[in-house]
Formats: structure tokens, sequence, C-alpha cells
């Protein structure tokens, strides 16, 4: 590839213009603080858990995320493994997407657990729910490092691709796990098997917007992550060239050299 | 701890590691464009 193309493809390398992303960049920072807003003052306490319950608006939205963001990784690989849709920009997507939902996943857990000592008592039970929800965040742990070992990026990324697909095999487990278990951890309140949420009013538009908020924040920290994938991604090609080249001058006999 | 101290734990860890990562982010991607620019 010329340096001129390559640079190019550097400058082209976002998945949203400059200008979309910095809209959506703000939004979440709006919807984010209407989230403070009302999740930790708009929103009444509930009846039964008392103030510990506003713990929901940033655990429900962060768990959600981890299923969005593992799923666009799972779509990504699954582009990458057909042969008509093969490209770099589907393996990159999937790592990245796959590290945001390893943070989100990590968040849920933490809060969770925050919200488990509040209201059960403890920080952590054998339960179906968090021990599917751990068993993810360390399969796309292990996911994420395998990205990393890879000598040969096409056979490296085909590998990837198949282990975000077996990995997020997890992900309904974890969803159903509530449905399937008994199980400490509460029902699904929104995505229940009924489709009938069991929250109303100022709670649950702030659930929504809280939703809305991560989601945002999500597409955001996506486009900015990717950006920064791709100009490593050309670093390092730049470094293997500048080696390649040294080391067939190297090879070349001195009168080769200089004619 | 009260339920607000679980409560502004929860949140401030949200914010805390989400601002980190980005701030992350920003300074790497400040870095690979000198270098990119340099090369």
């Amino acid at each position: 590839m010329s340096q001129g193309s390559r640079d190019h493809d550097v400058r082209e390398a976002r998945l949203l213009g400059p200008r979309v992303s910095t809209g959506i960049g703000w939004g979440a920072l709006v919807a984010l603080f209407l989230l403070g807003l009302f999740g930790l003052w708009g929103a009444p306490p509930d009846e039964v858990q008392g103030d510990a319950q506003r713990l929901m608006y940033v655990h429900v939205p962060t768990a959600w995320l981890a299923y969005l963001a593992f799923f666009v990784t799972a779509i990504a690989s699954a582009l990458y493994l057909w042969p008509r849709t093969r490209a770099r920009v589907w393996d990159r997507l999937a790592g990245v997407s796959a590290e945001l939902g390893v943070i989100f996943t990590g968040l849920t857990l933490v809060l969770g657990s925050i919200w488990g000592r509040a209201v059960w008592g403890v920080w952590w039970a054998w339960d179906a729910r968090l021990v599917t929800t751990a068993v993810l965040f360390f399969l796309y742990l292990g996911y994420l490092a395998l990205r990393r070992t890879s000598e040969d990026p096409s056979v490296g990324a085909k590998r990837n691709a198949i282990a975000a697909l077996i990995a997020f095999i997890d992900v309904p487990i974890v969803h159903f796990s509530v449905e399937w278990w008994r199980t400490l951890h509460q029902q699904a309140t929104v995505f229940n098997p009924r489709l009938s949420a069991e929250i109303s009013g100022v709670m649950a538009w702030t659930l929504w917007l809280s939703v809305l908020a991560f989601t945002l924040l999500y597409v955001f920290l996506l486009d900015r992550r990717y950006r920064l994938a791709a100009l490593e991604d050309d670093l390092d090609d730049r470094e293997l060239d500048r080696a390649i080249a040294a080391r067939v001058a190297d090879a070349q006999p001195a009168g080769m050299a200089s004619s | 701890m009260t339920d607000v101290g679980y409560v502004v734990a929860g949140w401030g860890i949200t914010v805390v590691v989400l601002a980190g990562y980005y701030a992350r982010i920003v300074v790497r991607t400040r870095r690979a464009s000198k270098s990119s620019e340099q090369r």
C-alpha cells in the first residue's frame, strides 16, 4: 500500500463523522447530567429499598451496555469470518467493542455488589446471575488477552472472531439465568418473559433516560476508541514496513545497493 | 455505611472509571497522532 493511500485510510478510519461524533458526545454529556439530577434527586426513593434503589440507574444501563457491546463484537466477528465481508474494520470493531463490554461488565459486577451489600447484606452470593456475569467478564477478558497474542494478523483475527462467537453464548445465559434458576437476584424488571415493565412514572422514565445516556456514551467511546485503534494499527504497519525495508536493504549486495 | 453512602460510592466509581477510560483514550490518541506526524 502506498504511503499516500495509507494516510488517507487512517484519516478515514473512524466509525462516525467528526461532527456526528461530537454531537453524540455532547448529547451523552447532557443526558448524563439530567440522569444525575433525576437519578439522585428527582426520582422518589423505593418504598422497600429506600435510597439504595438509586443504584439501579447506573447498574441496569451498564448491564444493558455490556450486552450491546458483546452483541456488536459478535456481529463484527461473524462479518469478519464471512469471506465476502472479511475486512480489518470488523476485527478492529470487535476488539474495541469487547474492551468497552469488559469495562461495562466490570462496572455491573461492582455496582451489583454494592447494591447487594445495601439490600441483601452481602457483597457477593453464589447466585446464578452473579456467577454467569462473572464468567462473562472473565471470558471476554480472556478474549482481549487472546487478541494480544497473535503473530500473524489474519490467522489471529480469524481465531479471535471464533473465540468472540463462543464467548457470546454466555450472554443469553446471563439474561435468562433469573428465569431458568431460582435466584437471589430479582427477575428482569423490563425485558421479562411477559414483556410487561414492572416500573412506572418518574422511576420508569429515569431508567429509560439512564439507558439512553449510557447508550450515547457507548457510541461516543466506541468511535473514539476505534479511531485510536486505527492510528495504532497504522503505526505498527509502518514499523513493520520499515523493518522489512531495512532487512531487504541489508540482504542486497553492496554493488546492487549502489547501482 | 448508610444507603446514601452506597449510592455515592456506586455513582462515584462509575464516573471515575468512565472518565478515566475516556481520558486514557484522549492521551493515547494524542500520542499516536504525534508519532504518526513525526514519521
